[in-house]
C-alpha cells in the first residue's frame, strides 16, 4: 500500500508494523511529529502499545531500559540535546543488552540554538555501543526500522536510526507501507533470552569486578562485530518478502571511478544527481554511501574504495579539532590497507546546522579533490564565511 | 502502636538472605526484609546506585530472591515505569514494582524522575531508605542532611547549613494515593504501612529513616534507639497521608528534647547550646504544622490501615 508521508511518520509506521509493545518518548523539534503520530496510533487503538510519556529523555530512556529488561519490544525517538541528554542511559542499554530501537532525527547541537539537520547528535554518541544506522529516504527509514527490530533481538543490542531534519523528517515522499501479515513473519513477538521474571529472579547489572568487567565488555564487543553478518541476513530476507534492500554500504556508479564521494543520509541523493550529471558527461565519478556507521564496516568500505585514486567524504559533522568523522574513521580503516587499494582521502566538513548543501557545493568539492594534490587539511571546510 | 506483637505480627517468610554486605548496624537492610516480607515473592525490584548496591551483592550473587535491575543513579522511577508498563501489557499487572533508593537517589538526583513518575501516577512502591547523607561514596553531604550535621562535605567549621528538604510534603503535594514515614525501630508500623502499600494501585512512596552508624558517628548497637528517638522528639514523625489529603499519624509521639538524639551521634558533636535550641525549635515548627494538617483532616473519619488490614 503506497501512501505519502514525511518521514517522521514513516518512524511512526515503522514502529507500528514491528508491534512495538512499549514506547517511552519526550518530544524536541524535528522528532515530534513522531510521538504525536505514535501517541495517535496508540490512542485509536491502531498500536496497542503502552506509551510512557515521560518528563525528560533521561527518563525515556530508562523507561525503555526497564521495559526491555522485562522482556519486551521497546522503541523511543529523539533529536540532538535529547539525545545528547540520554548519554549516561545510552551506555546503560547496550552494556545491559537490551534490543530497544531508537530513531534519532539528526539535528545540530547548541549553542546557538539550531534546530536543523547534522550529525553531531548521534556521532557524539558513537562510543555508546550503539549499532548507528544512517537512511536517506522516508521508505528506507520506515524499512530500516522494522529491520532494526530484528538485528537488535538477534544480537541483543540496541540500534539507533538515524534521519535528516527537516531535509526528511518533514519531507513528503511516497512510500510503500509494507502488509502487516507480511512484516509478522518476518519479525515475530520478541521472545527474551533473559528477563525479569519473578518464576526466575536474576539480579541484572549488579556490581561487577575487574576480573568479570572485562569479559562483559568483550561479549558486547564480539556481538558487535557480527552486526554486518547479520545485517546482511536481515536484509536479504526483507529483500526476498518486500523487494528492497540497502546495504551497510552501497556503491552508486561506482565502476571504473577515479573519484568516489563519500556520503550518508540524505546528501547521498543529491549526489547521485551530481555523480549522474557527471557520467552523463563522461566522467569517471561515483559515489558509495555509508548506512553502517556503527560497527564501522571496514571490510566493506575497503572493497568498495579498492582501486580508487581518490576519495571525497562530505561530513556533515566535525570532531571538534580534529576532521569530519567518517573522514576520520575512513582514514583509519584504511590505513593498513594494501597500497594500491588505499586512496587519497579528501575530508570535506559541509551542511553544519542545516546549510543546504547543493549540487553546485558537491561540484565544487570535486573540483577541489581532483586539484588538490595532496589533502592539506584533514577538516577542508566548504562555504564557510571566515 | 505496641509493639508486644511483633511476634505474630512479622512473616516467617524471608526474601533477604543472610551474607549481605551492608556494615553492622545498618538499617537498610532490616528494612528491605520488612517490606519484602510485605511484598511477597511476586516482586520486582529497581534499584538506582545507592548503598544498596553494593548491600545487594556483586555478580553473581544477590542478597534478594526476587528479581533485580541495577540501574543508574537518576533513573529509578523511569525504569520502575518501564517495568510496569511491560508487565502490565504482557498481562501482570499483580506484580509488585518496588523501587529502592536512597536519600541522595530521591531528594536530589532523582527527583525530576520521581516527580514524573508520581505526576503520572505510575502504579509503582517507592521506598526511600534515608540515611541523610551521600553514605556510600563516604558520607558527602544530601539535600536530606539535616541542619548543623557535619559531613565530608559540611565541615564542622562549617556544617549543613540548609533545612532537611520536606520529601514526604513534596510526594502528598503530587496527590499519590498514599505517602508514609516509617523507620525500623517502629517494625510492626514500617509492615502495616508496606502492606497496605502493597494493596493500593497508583505511586506509593514510604520514606523510611535509616540511621547509619558509620554516618551519623554512632554505636551500631544503637540504630533501633536513635530511630524510636527520632520518632518520639518529632525530628521524624510517623504519620501517612491518602491522595495528599488525608493526613494522620500511626503512632503516639511523646515530643521529647532533641538534644539526647544528637548528644548521642558524633555528627552534632560540635553543636552549640545555641544551635541544638536552633534545631528544637525548628523541630517544634515543624511539628505545629504537622499537628494542624493532621487535626485538619481527622474530620474525614479515616481508619488507620494497620487496623484497617486486620
Amino acid at each position: 500500500m503506497k501512501k505519502v508521508m514525511i518521514g517522521n511518520h514513516a518512524v511512526a509506521w515503522g514502529a507500528r508494523l514491528a508491534r512495538v509493545e512499549v514506547i517511552s518518548a519526550y518530544p524536541i523539534t524535528p522528532q515530534t511529529q513522531v510521538v504525536e503520530k505514535l501517541s495517535e496510533m496508540c490512542a485509536d487503538g491502531t498500536l496497542p502499545a503502552r506509551f510512557i510519556k515521560v518528563e525528560s529523555e533521561h527518563s525515556a530512556m530508562a523507561a525503555c531500559i526497564g521495559a526491555s529488561a522485562a522482556g519486551v519490544r521497546t522503541f523511543t525517538a529523539t533529536s540532538s540535546h535529547g539525545l545528547a541528554y540520554m548519554h549516561e542511559m545510552l551506555h546503560w542499554a547496550a552494556g545491559g543488552r537490551h534490543p530497544i530501537v531508537m530513531v534519532d532525527v539528526n539535528r545540530a547541537l547548541g549553542p546557538g540554538w539550531n534546530i536543523w539537520t547534522d550529525q553531531n547528535d548521534s556521532l557524539s554518541q558513537r562510543d555508546t555501543g550503539w549499532v548507528q544506522l544512517y537512511c536517506e529516504t522516508s521508505q528506507e527509514v520506515l524499512d530500516t526500522t522494522v529491520q532494526a527490530f530484528k538485528l537488535a533481538e538477534v544480537l541483543d543490542l540496541p540500534v539507533m536510526v538515524m534521519l535528516d531534519g527537516f531535509y526528511l523528517s518533514h519531507t513528503a515522499e511516497p512510500v510503500d507501507v509494507p502488509d502487516q501479515e507480511m512484516v509478522d513473519r518476518f519479525l515475530p513477538p520478541r521472545v527474551a533470552r533473559f528477563k525479569l521474571d519473578v518464576d526466575d529472579p536474576h539480579a541484572f547489572g549488579a556490581l561487577v569486578r575487574p576480573d568479570t568487567y572485562m569479559e562483559m565488555r568483550w561479549l558486547q564487543q564480539e556481538a558487535l562485530r557480527e552486526v554486518p553478518r547479520v545485517f546482511e541476513n536481515v536484509e536479504a530476507d526483507w529483500m526476498r518478502m518486500f523487494g528492497r534492500s540497502y546495504g551497510a554500504v552501497e556503491s552508486y556508479r561506482a565502476e571504473d571511478a577515479e573519484l568516489l564521494l563519500v556520503t550518508s543520509g540524505t546528501v547521498t541523493s543529491t549526489a547521485r544527481f551530481v555523480v549522474d550529471q557527471r557520467r552523463a558527461a563522461g566522467e569517471a565519478i561515483g559515489l558509495v554511501k555509508v548506512k553502517m556507521f556503527r560497527p564501522f564496516p571496514t571490510a566493506l568500505l575497503r572493497k568498495a574504495l579498492a582501486g580508487v585514486e581518490r576519495v571525497a567524504v562530505l561530513d556533515r559533522n566535525i570532531s571538534p579539532g580534529h576532521s569530519g568523522i567518517f573522514a576520520e574513521e575512513l582514514r583509519a580503516a584504511l590505513y593498513d590497507a594494501p597500497a594500491d587499494e588505499r586512496p587519497d582521502v579528501y575530508g570535506y566538513v559541509l551542511g553544519l546546522g542545516g546549510r543546504d548543501i547543493t549540487p553546485a557545493v558537491i561540484d565544487d568539492v570535486i573540483e577541489r579533490t581532483r586539484q588538490s594534490t595532496k589533502s592539506e587539511r584533514e577538516d577542508l571546510w566548504v562555504g564557510v564565511n571566515p | 502502636m505496641s509493639q508486644t506483637r511483633i511476634g505474630q505480627e512479622i512473616p516467617a517468610g524471608e526474601l533477604m538472605t543472610p551474607g549481605h554486605l551492608a556494615c553492622p548496624g545498618c538499617a537498610a537492610p532490616l528494612a528491605m526484609r520488612l517490606v519484602l516480607k510485605a511484598l511477597g515473592p511476586n516482586t520486582i525490584v529497581v534499584m538506582p546506585a545507592s548503598c544498596f548496591t553494593i548491600i545487594a551483592g556483586p555478580w553473581p550473587q544477590s542478597s534478594l530472591q526476587v528479581p533485580l535491575y541495577h540501574t543508574a543513579f537518576a533513573t529509578g522511577p523511569a525504569v520502575a515505569s518501564g517495568v510496569r508498563a511491560a508487565l502490565d501489557i504482557r498481562g501482570k499487572p499483580d506484580t509488585t514494582v518496588l523501587v529502592w533508593v536512597g536519600d541522595g537517589g530521591t531528594f536530589d538526583i532523582g527527583l525530576q524522575s520521581l516527580s514524573g513518575a508520581a505526576e503520572r501516577n505510575e502504579n509503582i512502591l517507592y521506598c526511600c531508605y534515608d540515611n541523610e547523607a551521600y553514605m556510600n561514596t563516604g558520607i558527602q553531604r544530601s539535600s536530606a542532611t539535616p541542619w548543623g550535621a557535619w559531613t565530608t562535605t559540611t565541615p564542622a567549621q562549617h556544617p549543613e547549613a540548609s533545612n532537611k528538604k520536606d520529601i514526604l510534603g513534596i510526594l502528598a503535594a503530587h496527590r499519590i494515593p498514599y505517602a508514609a514515614t516509617a523507620t525500623v525501630a517502629y517494625p510492626v508500623d514500617l509492615l502495616a504501612k508496606a502492606t497496605h502499600a502493597r494493596n493500593l494501585r497508583g505511586t506509593r512512596f514510604l520514606h523510611i529513616l535509616s540511621p547509619c552508624p558509620p554516618g551519623w558517628k554512632c554505636g551500631d548497637d544503637e540504630t533501633i534507639e536513635l530511630a524510636r528517638m527520632a520518632v518520639q522528639n518529632c525530628v521524624f514523625p510517623l504519620f501517612e497521608v491518602e491522595d495528599g489529603e488525608r493526613w494522620r499519624f500511626t503512632v503516639d509521639h511523646a515530643h521529647d528534647a532533641v538534644e539526647p538524639y544528637l548528644r548521642r551521634q558524633g555528627r552534632f558533636r560540635h553543636l552549640s547550646e545555641e544551635q541544638v535550641a536552633h534545631i528544637q525549635a525548628e523541630v517544634d515548627a515543624r511539628w505545629a504544622s504537622l499537628k494542624r494538617r493532621v487535626a485538619a483532616s481527622t474530620s474525614e473519619g479515616a481508619v488507620p490501615p494497620s487496623l484497617a488490614i486486620a
